[in-house]
């Protein structure tokens, strides 16, 4: 935590919202290229001495997460349902956000994710359209991130892969007992499983450690620092640059603009809860897609009387959910799969959509384990199982080591309906209105959802498992963690709240740098594209602002 | 989609904060090396009564179950800390408990003097009741949560399911993987 303190008066050049996946990325590219950064975090910043292998404060309590006891969250299904607290999302909430607990997975977009709308054709009731840029438009930026932060994988082992310039930086990860039993299952099929590529050293990179496989990726913070957040990877690099001031537990409550309708800079809450105005020449909001539509909408005022950039009215709409399938099979030999990082195989071979189907939809499959010792279980065991008693005790001990899952990661279609709006009632512990989410899946979501379980199962029974089951149904929609849309992406004002370079329609100064910007979900998987998109709205800023164009 | 529905368990308006769990740990640090442990919420009485329904969750046997783990301590500390406000509840639901008991075997005194048959018929009297959930919810956190909340005491319920918690593994991590190799 070294770096500059700059005077709140005095206009920054870039006032960054979130450090998280895009806003780690924002600050080393801005600090980097000379600019004077400032950036705002809601979390606190730690480090991998403050981590552990607590299951109790890392999966049942919010250890790295938004916790809904001070910041409330209300949700429904639809409009006919009364809204009730519920954390329907979840995000990281510390310097380097969601990267810091997320599991690792780093999936680029396929080509055709840009443009579904014009090869699958239209979906009644949807807003499913094509994304303004191509592939091809984030591909360097693509590359640039995995270089950057350290992806390890295996380029060219995917036959579905889009095109890519270069090799992963890293090798792929060593296979578990997961990976090897799906991955001679799919070849049996006739499918073509490969390394899943990860946010996580497989040897040591750019002066840090490897991964020790200790197990605790999926909500837990690398305690090696081998997990490839932005608080290990880029954030130093912004911070060495003597240009970028980092601001944990940084509240925004208000992005303000003056007279000329441009953003000025941003009023939050510090540590000690007493308001602040940062200045600043350019606003980026990298709060991700639920808390940067709620501060748009938050920054209220006469010329904005809507929210703010939110002249579409389609700020907060457009919400995509973490949708997914998860099937598990018992084996005859111990898997441990409690060791090393969840998930080392996977399958595209069902990604692209195809109308055959009978509906919009397709995923990827991956090996893994789901679970750590009390989430298994509480959650883990077949649904037949007992859950007391002898019966119990000894499943316990015959099926944690035994038991792997394969986790279908799915579409979600963007409806407008599905959105974050502002609870006119309930506050936050800062006295700011509590996030209200309506979310519910379109019905070819649910169909390519149980569609793709049939394909877990398929894969499963292929390879020989003594026991195959679901341990969620379907239709729950359960707590979000892949924050998408809300402040969709085009070439439209009237139909998009940002243009092709993740910059507001109406603020020419203001850029919303995140999930939110995503006109499609993709398979889930977001933080690569994120950071793709950030990597390349960076260098479209640093551009204009030398241009003088962002004075 | 991941593992994120376990938050069901919990509601969501009454999540603790850092510094709920931070006491919970130096609670159960504290009495972990001191030799004179004591319950800071429940009185003697009715944790011998809770933890004879935890045994039933888990009962000992062949390996330690929730008694040899300490659940009970977990269950204490939690509720002198992260789950205060759940204590009510507990209070609540042990007294429809009991009166279940009473209800079933009318000569009995208590929980923990019923024979282990009639414990686990009562138990299935109460499996669906919201307040047995929260018990073994409790008591699984209690058994396989980490050592430093004051239960699992000897990594007993890691050992049982074939847990190892450590900084460093190499491969193979298993059968499957070494097989291939």
């Amino acid at each position: 935590m070294s770096g500059p303190k700059y005077r709140h008066s005095d206009p920054v050049d870039f006032l960054i919202i979130g450090a998280g996946a895009a806003g780690g990325v924002m600050a080393k590219e801005l600090a980097t290229a000379g600019f004077r950064v400032v950036v705002l975090e809601q979390g606190p910043y730690l480090h991998e001495k403050d981590y552990s292998h607590d299951e109790i404060k890392y999966t049942i309590q919010p250890g790295l997460t938004n916790d809904s006891k001070t910041q409330p969250i209300l949700f429904r299904r639809s409009a006919a349902d009364s809204f009730k607290p519920f954390k329907a999302i979840e995000y990281g909430r510390q310097v380097g956000g969601g990267t810091v607990h997320f599991t690792g997975n780093y999936w680029r977009f396929h080509e055709s994710d840009f443009e579904e709308r014009s090869l699958f054709g239209e979906i009644p009731g949807t807003g499913f359209a094509d994304w303004p840029i191509s592939y091809a438009d984030l591909e360097p930026w693509y590359t640039k991130a995995e270089y950057d932060v350290g992806v390890s994988g295996l380029a060219g082992a995917d036959p579905f892969e889009a095109p890519r310039s270069k090799p992963y930086p890293l090798p792929p990860m060593p296979v578990k007992s997961s990976g090897v039993i799906f991955e001679r299952a799919a070849r049996k099929l006739g499918l073509h499983p490969f390394p899943a590529p990860v946010a996580i050293l497989s040897q040591p990179y750019q002066g840090r450690a490897a991964c020790s496989h200790c197990g605790f990726c999926e909500s837990f913070g690398c305690e090696m620092g081998a997990k490839s957040s932005t608080l290990v990877s880029v954030i130093p690099v912004a911070e060495r640059t003597g240009r970028c001031e980092i601001r944990p537990n940084s509240y925004v409550r208000k992005i303000q603009t003056d007279a000329s309708g441009r953003a000025s800079g941003a009023i939050y809450f510090d540590a000690a809860r007493r308001e602040v105005f940062q200045r600043a020449r350019v606003v980026v909001a990298c709060a991700n897609g639920v808390e940067t539509p709620r501060l748009l909408l938050m920054s209220k005022s006469n010329r904005f009387p809507q929210g703010l950039a939110n002249s579409s009215g389609l700020v907060g709409k457009y919400l995509m959910w973490d949708n997914g399938a998860s099937a598990c099979g018992l084996f005859e030999h111990p898997l441990n799969e409690y060791k090393s990082i969840q998930a080392t195989r996977l399958i595209h071979d069902y990604y692209r959509a195809d109308a055959k189907r009978g509906f919009y939809g397709g995923g990827g499959i991956d090996a893994r384990f789901d679970f750590y010792p009390a989430g298994f279980a509480l959650e883990g065991l077949p649904p037949d199982a007992p859950r007391w008693g002898a019966g119990y005790k000894q499943m316990l001990a015959q099926y944690f080591t035994h038991t792997m899952t394969l986790l279908a990661h799915a579409t979600s279609l963007p409806m407008e309906r599905n959105d974050v709006t502002l609870d006119p009632a309930v506050k936050d512990a800062w006295g700011l209105p509590a996030v209200r989410i309506t979310y519910d899946f379109h019905p070819d979501d649910l169909a390519n959802m149980k569609w793709l379980l049939g394909r877990q199962k398929e894969i499963l029974e292929a390879a020989g498992a003594k026991k195959i089951w679901s341990p969620y149904s379907i239709d729950a929609t359960g707590t979000s963690r892949h924050l998408m849309g809300t402040c969709r992406m085009g070439n439209d004002p009237a139909r998009s709240v940002v243009n092709r370079e993740s910059r507001a329609h109406d603020v020419p100064n203001l850029f919303l740098v995140d999930g939110s910007n995503f006109v499609t979900s993709a398979r889930q998987q977001p933080t690569a594209t994120i950071q793709a998109l950030a990597y390349r709205a960076a260098d479209l800023m640093a551009r204009a602002a030398k241009r003088g164009e962002l004075k | 989609m991941q593992v994120s529905r376990r938050q069901w368990l919990f509601g969501s308006a009454t999540l603790p904060a850092w510094a709920d769990i931070a006491a919970a740990q130096q609670h159960a640090h504290e009495a972990a090396g001191s030799p004179k442990a004591r319950l800071e919420v429940l009185d003697a009485a009715v944790a011998g009564e809770i933890e004879a329904l935890t045994s039933q969750i888990i009962p000992s046997g062949d390996s330690p179950g929730a008694r040899e783990a300490g659940v009970i301590w977990f269950i204490d500390r939690a509720l002198a800390t992260f789950e205060a406000e759940k204590r009510e509840a507990y209070r609540e639901g042990m007294e429809e408990v009991q009166h279940k008991r009473r209800e079933m075997f009318p000569d009995s005194t208590a929980i923990a003097a019923l024979t282990s048959e009639q414990q686990a018929a009562l138990i299935h009297a109460i499996e669906t009741t919201p307040f047995f959930e929260l018990l073994r919810t409790h008591t699984v956190l209690g058994f396989l949560g980490s050592p430093s909340y004051g239960g699992n005491q000897g990594q007993v319920g890691w050992k049982h399911i074939g847990f190892e918690s450590r900084m460093a593994w190499k491969p193979p991590f298993g059968y499957y993987d070494g097989q291939s190799e």
